[in-house]
């Protein structure tokens, strides 16, 4: 595979060595003189000196013939562009982004640059993983198909304890899959009755943890 | 008019002193605080006495644009020291907050000429400086 790195800081630099050792043939793009001169040291022709958000220097690179286009510079706005070029100029189908800052995250959405890839959130999921708040654990994370499997104790007091599944107001994008009942799990139809104590399973979008929390995990 | 200008150089203040004296309702985005000195320059009250806004915050941060009005803003000029950030501050400005008119510099012509034909107006002071050197220079030939 043909991979365009933009960014040869750690991230790209790794990278870039990384994939090189597994074969694939890659060509990192750094804009600081120094970087480059270091860098280029080590990984000779795979690397070239330039800024990669001018299309002259991701030409220079071949980025029409790339598969994939993985732009890791510390801007998050010559991140999106690098990957908007590369989708909608060279139409390049893979990209991948990484997120300096995890406020600029709407940015890449709203312009359509995904996966995106971002240390703060990796971190903060792992403590969320680590560190189950309001009784809502993780089960599965599938980030990339947006999909979510999360284990809830009802509480007597969330508003869910005592209705039918089909009279709680689910979040659009969730879903009750299953019940854990003393020690025995079923799935549930629509007139089965969530009771205090049991233990929801429900797949769902990502984002929505905070909506089923006030559901089912609500202290009194 | 409202008009949010974002990057208070000596474009974006010469563009907002020239449209507050026009009438217009004028706020200006920048994240250095010291760039104000610029707007208040050649005034003989401050920038905010002679009706304008200014707020500091980062460009590309979504928060800083609703701080400095973009929700209202009919015109929208992008004209930060960065290419990058000016044509994704003018994206946002256009797709999120459906600014009527909305134009970023680009210093870059092959991207102020890409951009420009995907839809996003922008002006490229390169370009210009190419086209009157050639013109000068047709003077003479």
């Amino acid at each position: 595979m043909y991979v365009v790195i933009a960014g040869g800081g750690k991230v790209g630099w790794n990278l870039a060595r990384e994939l090189i050792d597994k074969g694939h043939e890659v060509t990192l793009i750094e804009q600081t003189r120094r970087r480059y001169l270091t860098i280029e040291e080590e990984l000779e022709h795979a690397v070239q000196y330039g800024d990669a958000t001018e299309m002259w220097v991701l030409e220079r690179a071949g980025v029409q013939r790339a598969e994939l286009v993985v732009a890791v510079t510390g801007d998050d706005e010559d991140n999106i562009l690098i990957c908007q070029m590369a989708r909608e100029k060279y139409d390049i189908g893979r990209t991948i982004a990484r997120v300096n800052n995890p406020r600029n995250r709407e940015l890449f959405d709203l312009l359509g640059v995904a996966p995106v890839v971002s240390a703060t959130d990796l971190i903060l999921r792992l403590i969320e993983h680590e560190v189950p708040s309001f009784g809502l654990v993780h089960l599965l994370d599938l980030h990339a198909e947006r999909l979510e499997i999360v284990e809830v104790e009802v509480t007597p007091s969330a508003p869910a304890a005592g209705l039918r599944v089909a009279d709680v107001a689910m979040p659009e994008g969730s879903l009750i899959i299953s019940i854990l009942r003393k020690g025995a799990g079923f799935v549930p139809k629509g007139d089965t009755v969530i009771e205090a104590g049991d233990e929801v399973l429900i797949v769902l979008d990502p984002g929505l943890e905070e909506g089923i929390t006030t559901l089912f995990a609500v202290e009194a | 008019m409202f008009v949010l200008i974002v990057g208070a150089g000596r474009v974006g203040a010469a563009v907002a002193h020239s449209m507050l004296a026009q009438g217009h309702e004028v706020s200006v985005l920048d994240d250095d605080p010291l760039s104000h000195e610029r707007l208040d320059a050649g005034l003989s009250t401050s920038w905010e006495e002679a009706g304008g806004r200014f707020t500091v915050g980062q460009a590309i941060e979504i928060e800083a644009l609703r701080e400095a009005g973009i929700e209202d803003a009919d015109v929208f000029i992008a004209s930060t020291r960065g290419d990058n950030t000016n044509l994704v501050i003018a994206q946002v400005a256009q797709k999120r907050f459906a600014v009527h008119t909305v134009v970023a510099r680009v210093m870059d012509a092959a991207r102020a000429t890409w951009y420009a034909e995907q839809g996003v107006r922008t002006i490229c002071p390169t370009l210009q400086a190419i086209s009157m050197f050639e013109s000068a220079i047709a003077e003479v030939a």
